[in-house]
């Protein structure tokens, strides 16, 4: 029995999906997260588990199952795939939007924003326009939207997919660096193995769709990651017991 | 300079076939109220310069009222449907049919109601239908366009109806409607020559209404001049719009 989090900021407790036409995406899918506590959530395309990032989220409800959440509104925060900004307004005005939308003082707001945008290496682009900007800057633009509110949870859909193989890295380093001065708890979807070992404390391995849990490991290694962490042996062992659960699952299906 | 180099092809290709049109009609001795040379197009273009130059703003002025008054209304009822679903499908179908049916074919209708002493009624209301559907269904579009994960994202942060509709969903809709109205545009000066040629004759004055005149009379040199006039304004207000919708866009992208 893997310890279940004294508190979870979020849980999901055999949650089912059905989606009219389209039969069953996920679950029976459990899940919990404790806070502060940093997940990967793994698994083959369509297994739903973005779906289970919008349970979390509150974006969508369950079939079945129930959905729990500790944290208020505003203190969730989700960053998707792509960057999701809005091109008319500036990376700053992006950046307070979530501060906007609950009311704070626009002088305010914009002040938080260019905390944000600092934060995230980018306090020279703050006026710029999402058109002007990189895939790899837009989507620090994005991840400093998601944490202008300092949520309690951060939840990340594969938000470095469509970057190359360097930016995806220094923004992993960047996550890292962020969750070690805040703690919010972080579930993030990916599904790039190395990835999910070289971040999570916790990576949790989904069947193919409807998604369940088919296993999970934990990474035995303190943040910062220690230099060569990823040429280690216990990296190396994590991915491999993460590619095995995967595999197996995956052969159980065939 | 590359303006320049850009404006020179058409520019010579005109030139070119005006004067080949020119040489055609003076060596073949064609009759001038068949086909006149451009020559006595340019006279009478100069000739009648003050009475063309009138009509021409009278039809512009009638476009552009007829747009004015298009937007307003396709806007606002596209603001209308994308709130209430069952008002979408009882609209849709007859903004469709209004669209479809000839502008000529429902012409005489509009005449009748705006009276004979009105045309100038007639005439910018038809205009605005042509001009309605562009800008009603980019404003549609445009109002459903917005991106489906800042649409979560504003579920996340709990925004009211308010602020979806003037922070995100109206925004979106921006480059569909500078597309819809460069559309209606154009349309709108259709709408209201075709109008003016159904009125016929009367208070009207505008382009048509002198294409008409210098037809019934034969004065085809005049006939000519009415519709370069006419060309001329068509172009020129899709230049303007052009420019309008670039510069609207810079500043909605940034660049």
């Amino acid at each position: 029995m893997r310890s279940p989090a004294p508190d979870p900021v979020a849980s999901l407790a055999a949650v089912e999906v059905d989606y009219p036409g389209r039969g069953r995406a996920l679950g029976p899918f459990s899940f919990s997260l404790a806070a502060g506590e940093i997940v990967a959530l793994v698994g083959p395309s369509g297994c739903g588990k973005s779906t289970a990032l919008r349970l979390l989220a509150g974006l969508e409800n369950p079939t079945r199952g129930t959905v729990g959440r500790a944290a208020v509104r505003g203190a969730i925060a989700v960053v998707f795939q792509a960057p999701t900004l809005a091109p008319w307004l500036s990376a700053r005005a992006n950046v307070a939007l979530p501060l906007d939308l609950a009311g704070v003082a626009r002088r305010e707001g914009r002040a938080r924003a260019d905390v944000a945008l600092a934060r995230v290496g980018l306090g020279e682009a703050a006026g710029a326009r999402p058109a002007q900007l990189s895939g790899g800057i837009a989507m620090r633009a994005s991840l400093a939207r998601a944490l202008v509110t300092h949520p309690q949870v951060l939840l990340l859909d594969e938000p470095f997919a469509a970057l190359d193989e360097i930016t995806r890295r220094a923004l992993a380093d960047d996550v890292l660096a962020i969750w070690l001065e805040e703690k919010p708890a972080i579930v993030f979807v990916t599904h790039n193995v190395e990835e999910a070992v070289y971040m999570a404390g916790r990576v949790v391995v989904m069947t193919p769709g409807p998604g369940r849990v088919a296993g999970e490991t934990r990474v035995a290694a303190s943040w910062p990651r220690p230099a060569g962490f990823r040429t280690s042996a216990r990296f190396r062992e994590a991915v491999e017991e993460v590619s095995a659960t995967l595999a197996r699952s995956m052969a159980e299906r065939a | 300079m590359s303006t320049l180099r850009a404006a020179a092809a058409p520019l010579a290709l005109v030139a070119g076939l005006v004067g080949i049109w020119e040489a055609a009609c003076r060596a073949l001795h064609v009759p001038a109220f068949l086909l006149p040379p451009p020559s006595a197009v340019a006279v009478a273009l100069v000739e009648n310069a003050g009475p063309l130059a009138m009509s021409a703003w009278r039809t512009l002025a009638m476009a552009l009222e007829a747009l004015v008054a298009a937007s307003l209304f396709a806007s606002a009822l596209a603001l209308a449907v994308s709130m209430s679903r069952t008002l979408d499908r009882a609209v849709r179908p007859l903004a469709v049919a209004l669209q479809v049916t000839p502008v000529v074919a429902i012409a005489p209708l509009f005449v009748i109601w705006a009276g004979v002493d009105h045309p100038g009624r007639a005439i910018v209301a038809l205009a605005a239908i042509v001009a309605f559907f562009p800008i009603f269904s980019g404003a549609t579009r445009g109002l459903a366009a917005a991106d489906p994960d800042l649409e979560r994202l504003f579920d996340l942060y709990g925004a009211t109806r308010t602020q979806r509709l003037l922070r995100l969903r109206l925004p979106s809709a921006v480059p569909f409607l500078v597309e819809g109205h460069k559309v209606a545009a154009g349309l709108a000066i259709i709408g209201a020559v075709v109008a003016e040629f159904v009125a016929g004759s009367g208070g009207a004055q505008g382009l048509a209404w002198r294409i008409l005149e210098a037809g019934n009379r034969l004065q085809t040199a005049k006939m000519f001049a009415a519709i370069l006039a006419l060309a001329l304004m068509a172009a020129g207000l899709h230049f303007v719009f052009q420019s309008l919708e670039r510069r609207a866009l810079v500043w909605w992208r940034g660049r």
